[in-house]
Parts: structure tokens; C-alpha cells; sequence
């Protein structure tokens, strides 16, 4: 287990790093208004090379990302240009981690318990009123763009339960929207899956033996069925984690919720370049370590996978 | 070659058999036919038939609505005779079926005209995804000596979040429809490539391939026409699928601002427009009528690629 997980996370940070510098040499092909603020127009070119020249952005590359990794280490991810002038950006990002980090955590949580909890009934009342509904939420979700679903419930939902509009972090009333409409796709993964992997495991011999020997139907389900079923449940967390990443930046900035996400639409409409770079690069190592996480719940669910390794009491 | 009876056979020696049902049970003869099949099981599902036809119908409408008679530009901004002004928001009647936009334009002109451009992206993307995931994940699955590097460039493009991806392209190049092409495809991709490198892998082996490699068959045919064959259901729903999600794409980009120009209208544009004005509920029109095309699009397309996916899986075949 120890060696698997080792073995995983040097192979994440290989992964990182691949990431982490494909994205900085991409970003070498901004469109360079984004270094020069409001006076761009105002520059002749020559000035505008000297302030390129200055700033090392005409450097080869590989000594742009170098110096990059360097500054790296010390904790210094540049200065926003646009944005807010010359401020450093992680000043600037730092308060708004706690609300990224509240929104997608509760969102995954409140997720995980209704998605599975959904699946595992739609599952045990194949074909009835609860499994039809479930699935029309399913399809209602998957089918629907977010970027139109999620405008409506704030449209609707929000006169109807006469809740706030927008986000204000002193009044709880306006978390809750956000918080639920972040939590709908996951949460209709979660139900499919679930309900796919139940009605599968159902259909083995060895269920029907359970079965036929006359255990419980709630002892078949607890001991045999949901155990298997969370195998392949804990690979889909990683895929959940990244779709939580991207739905963030839109109910952030919907909301106006002060979080990484609305401020990454916020600098790339201002073509604010530092800022993108260091929001890019965050959310990429997010996804990273997301995927990671998820690999290493799905060693600790799969007794197989310790089998494999000859460790485990199974 | 063609062959003949010698002349020396009487053909009136021979007669043709009747089929008989018991004497084919006896020798195990088979009149299954995969695309048959796939197609009686695909027709027992009513929702997925019902969407099949909506689909068509929509689709053809799509397509055939400039040349009605009657039909207004989807860019032309009307101006009202009487006054000389701008029929700015003008409510739908008679005249204007959807009512007008902010600045006096036909809407019911500017939805078919936005649904025309967001299929076209969608199909494009949709078989550019498809070719590179087939030929990415055949060679992935079937040439050993590349299965590492090619892991290693799906590893790097699958830890990124999509949506990351899609931003950082549209926001490199100029926005526009080529970008919005080319930001799609860059990942859209990978779920198929994965899954024709999974079944590959599974079925390379098999003795039929063996044998087929012992008889000097190249590798390209191999691929072709061993492998492919199997992989033609997740394409199909590939596919389908492609279609909402691009979709959904394109609306997001617009929001960001990375969308089309607003000149040509498109889905994403319509509903971004709509959005702009939604406070004022005499003007939620504007938001609701291209958000009823498109869910109408997306979930019909939706249901009819995993109907698809489900029929011509043989193992639902009776």
C-alpha cells in the first residue's frame, strides 16, 4: 500500500510538472495587451518592447521558465497588471480561497449523500415512480447545458423562495442556492452510477444465491451489494472533484461570490495575463491532486488492489 | 472467377429447400444480423423514437427556414415605419413570432439562424473528436511500444479541468468560430480515446487476431477491420453526445466573453443576450424562447445517442 501510494504521488508530480510548464509556455502566446494595462494604446512600439524587455517576456523561453520555477520556490507568482496595479497576485488570491474551498467541499459532500442515496433507491425500486423521476432528473442534468440550468434556478428559485440574488457573505440565506446549484451535477453522476453498478451486482449469480438461501434483503444490500458498488464509485470521485472545479467558475462569478472561480472569469474579461497564468496554474494542480486523492480512497475500497500488493488481511 | 455447373450436371437434378425452421435448429444456423437487431431493440424504446422525430422534424425545419416565404434576416434591424425609431423589444405578435431584441432585430429569424451555427460547430467538433480518438486510441491500445508516451499525453491533458483547457485556448487565440472549434477538440477527445484503448487492449489478443497476425496481416487492416467493428455503439453515442456538450460549451464561453462575435448569432450569443435583460420580466421572453430550442435540441440528442448506445450493444440483442 505504502509503495502503491509513493509510486502514485511521484507519478503526480511528474504530471505536474508536465502541466504546470505546458501551461506557462502557452501562456507565452497571450496576446501581450495584457501586460500593459489601460495605456497600450497610448505606447509606440518601441516602448512597448522596452516595457516587454523589462518585464523578460522577450527572453528564450526556457529561461522565462526557469526564472518562472525560481520565483515558484519562493512563494512569488507575479504581480497583477489590470486587475489591481502591482499588487502581488497571491495577495490577492489568498482571501478568496476559504469561500472556493467552502463551496466545492460542501457541494461534493451534499453530493455524495444525495447521489448515492438516490442511486441506491432508484436501484432497489427499479422500474417504480422513485427510479422515473430519478431519471428524468438524470437527463434533465446531463442533457441541459449548466451554463442555462444553473441561470434559471437563480432566475426562478431565488423570487420564489424569496432568497437573495446575489451572494453576501453576512447572510446565510445566500449561501444556500449557490451551495445546492454547485452540488446538482455531482450529484447526478453520483445517482447513475450507482444505480448502474447496483442493478448490475444485483444481477450476480452470487446475489441470487444470497438470495435463494433466504439472507435479509438489508443484509444482501449493506454486505454484499454496496461494498462492491463503491469500487467503481470511488474512481468516479476524482471526475466528480474536476466537474466541482469547473462549475465553480460559474456559479462564482453568477453569483458574485468572491472566489477563485468568479475571479478567474473576472481577470480573463480584463486580460489580466499574470493573473490568468496563476489562476490556470492553481486550478490545474487542483485537478491533479483531486485525481490523486481519488486513486488512493479507491486502493483503500478495492481489497483486490491490496491483494495484489500482498499486504491486507482480506 | 465465376464458376459454372460443367455442362455435363442436369440442373434439373437439383431442386431449391425450402427453409424449415427445425431441420436450421438442428444445424445451428443463425439468421441474426447485427444492424437489425440493434435496430428492432432500438425501436422497442418509445422515448428514444419520439425524440428520433422530434429531432428530424426540428433539424429539417432548421435548415429549410430561410427559404419560406415571409421569413425575416436574422441581422437586419427593423425599423418601425411610423416612427422612424428602432422596434427595440417589441413583444412577440403576429408580425415578430418570438417578439424583437434589444436593439430591433427578429428573433424567431435570429433562433434558427443561432441554432444553424451552434449544429454546424457541433458536427464539426463532433467528427473531429471522433477521428483523433479512434486513431489515438487504436494506435494507443494496439502498439505496445507507444502505450507509454501516449498514456503520459493523456494523463497531462486529463488532469487539466475541461473547462481550464477550453478557457486558456479561447483565451490564446481570438475568439471566434474557428477557436471556439479548435478549444473544443483539444480535449473532447479523450473519453473516446480512453474507451477504444480499454476495449482494444481487451480484444487484441483474441485467438482470431493471433491468427491473423501469424497470416501477415498489416496492422492498419487489423485495426480496421478486426478491432473497429466492435467500437461502432460508444462511437454512435460519441457522437450524439458531442452535440449538447459542445453546445454547453459555447454558452459557457460566451459568457465569459470568449464566445462568437455578437454579429452571428448562435445559441450561446441568444442566451447570453437573454440573460443580459432578465430582470425586467416583460423581457424574459428574450431568454426563454432560444432556451426552449436548445433544451429541446440537447435532450433530444441526449436520449437518442445513449438509446442508440444501448441498442447496438449486442449483449442486448435477444
Amino acid at each position: 500500500m505504502t509503495k502503491y501510494v509513493l509510486k502514485r504521488i511521484g507519478q503526480s508530480l511528474v504530471t505536474l510538472f508536465i502541466v504546470v510548464s505546458v501551461v506557462f509556455l502557452l501562456m507565452r502566446l497571450l496576446p501581450v495587451e495584457g501586460y500593459f494595462g489601460d495605456g497600450y494604446d497610448k505606447l509606440t512600439p518601441e516602448q512597448r518592447t522596452a516595457a516587454l524587455q523589462r518585464m523578460g517576456l522577450l527572453d528564450p523561453w526556457y529561461v522565462q521558465l526557469g526564472r518562472f520555477y525560481l520565483n515558484l520556490a519562493k512563494g512569488d507568482l507575479g504581480t497583477s497588471i489590470i486587475y489591481r496595479r502591482d499588487v502581488p497576485v497571491l495577495e490577492i488570491i489568498a482571501p478568496r480561497i476559504p469561500y472556493s474551498v467552502y463551496f466545492g467541499v460542501a457541494a461534493t459532500a451534499i453530493a455524495l449523500v444525495f447521489g448515492l442515496a438516490l442511486g441506491i433507491g432508484m436501484a432497489r425500486k427499479k422500474g417504480k415512480t422513485v427510479d422515473k423521476v430519478g431519471t428524468g432528473y438524470i437527463v434533465l442534468v446531463n442533457a441541459v447545458p449548466s451554463a442555462v440550468y444553473l441561470l434559471f434556478i437563480q432566475l426562478y428559485l431565488t423570487s420564489f423562495f424569496s432568497l437573495p440574488l446575489l451572494f453576501d457573505r453576512y447572510q446565510v440565506k445566500s449561501w444556500i442556492l449557490p451551495t445546492i446549484s454547485l452540488s446538482l451535477g455531482g450529484m447526478a453522476g453520483y445517482a447513475m452510477w450507482m444505480r448502474r453498478y447496483m442493478v448490475d451486482e444485483l444481477n450476480k449469480d452470487y446475489i441470487k444465491l444470497a438470495m435463494s438461501k433466504g439472507l435479509p434483503e438489508k443484509k444482501i444490500m449493506v454486505r454484499h451489494v454496496m461494498r462492491n458498488a463503491f469500487v467503481p464509485m470511488a474512481q468516479y470521485l476524482p471526475a466528480a472533484i474536476l466537474s466541482t472545479i469547473s462549475g465553480s467558475i460559474y456559479i462564482e462569478s453568477l453569483y458574485s461570490i468572491p472566489g477563485m472561480g468568479g475571479l478567474l472569469v473576472d481577470v480573463i474579461q480584463r486580460q489580466d495575463n499574470p493573473m490568468v497564468q496563476a489562476l490556470v496554474l492553481i486550478f490545474s494542480s487542483v485537478g491533479i491532486i483531486g485525481l490523486f486523492l481519488g486513486d488512493i480512497l479507491m486502493a483503500i475500497f478495492d481489497p483486490r488492489i491490496k491483494l495484489v500488493k500482498g499486504e491486507g488481511s482480506r | 472467377m465465376k464458376r459454372t455447373l460443367p455442362e455435363a450436371v442436369d440442373p434439373s437434378l437439383f431442386t431449391f429447400a425450402e427453409f424449415d425452421e427445425n431441420a436450421s435448429e438442428r444445424i445451428g444456423y443463425s439468421n441474426y444480423s447485427y444492424w437489425r437487431s440493434t435496430f428492432q431493440v432500438f425501436k422497442k424504446n418509445k422515448v428514444a423514437l419520439v425524440a428520433t422525430w422530434i429531432l428530424v422534424v426540428l433539424l429539417a425545419f432548421t435548415f429549410v427556414q430561410p427559404l419560406l416565404p415571409g421569413q425575416k434576416s436574422p441581422t437586419k434591424i427593423n425599423i418601425d415605419p411610423a416612427t422612424q425609431m428602432q422596434m427595440r423589444n417589441r413583444a412577440p405578435d403576429a408580425e415578430y413570432w418570438f417578439g424583437t431584441n434589444s436593439i430591433g432585430q427578429d428573433l424567431w429569424a435570429r433562433i434558427w439562424s443561432g441554432t444553424r451555427t451552434s449544429l454546424l460547430i457541433g458536427i464539426i467538433v463532433g467528427i473531429i473528436e471522433m477521428v483523433v480518438g479512434i486513431i489515438y486510441g487504436a494506435l494507443w491500445g494496439y502498439v505496445r511500444r507507444m502505450d507509454h508516451a501516449l498514456t503520459e499525453v493523456y494523463n497531462v491533458l486529463n488532469n487539466i479541468p475541461t473547462t481550464i483547457i477550453l478557457l486558456l485556448m479561447a483565451y490564446i487565440l481570438r475568439p471566434g468560430f474557428r477557436t471556439m472549434i479548435i478549444a473544443m477538440c483539444v480535449t473532447g477527445w479523450l473519453g473516446l480515446a480512453r474507451f477504444v484503448r480499454n476495449q482494444i487492449v481487451i480484444i487484441r489478443d483474441r485467438e482470431y487476431n493471433l491468427a491473423s497476425r501469424c497470416l501477415g496481416t498489416s496492422t492498419w487492416r487489423i485495426i480496421t477491420h478486426n478491432l473497429l467493428p466492435y467500437l461502432v455503439s460508444v462511437i454512435m453515442l460519441q457522437m450524439a453526445l458531442s452535440i449538447p456538450s459542445t453546445i454547453g460549451w459555447e454558452v459557457f464561453l460566451t459568457y465569459i466573453g470568449l464566445g462568437l462575435p455578437v454579429s452571428t448569432p448562435s445559441l450561446g450569443n441568444l442566451v447570453n443576450e437573454g440573460r443580459l435583460i432578465m430582470m425586467s420580466p416583460e423581457l424574459r421572453y428574450q431568454l426563454i424562447f432560444p432556451t426552449i430550442v436548445l433544451s429541446i435540441i440537447t435532450i433530444s440528442f441526449y436520449l437518442l445517442g445513449n438509446a442508440f448506445a444501448d441498442a447496438s450493444d449486442p449483449r442486448n440483442h435477444v
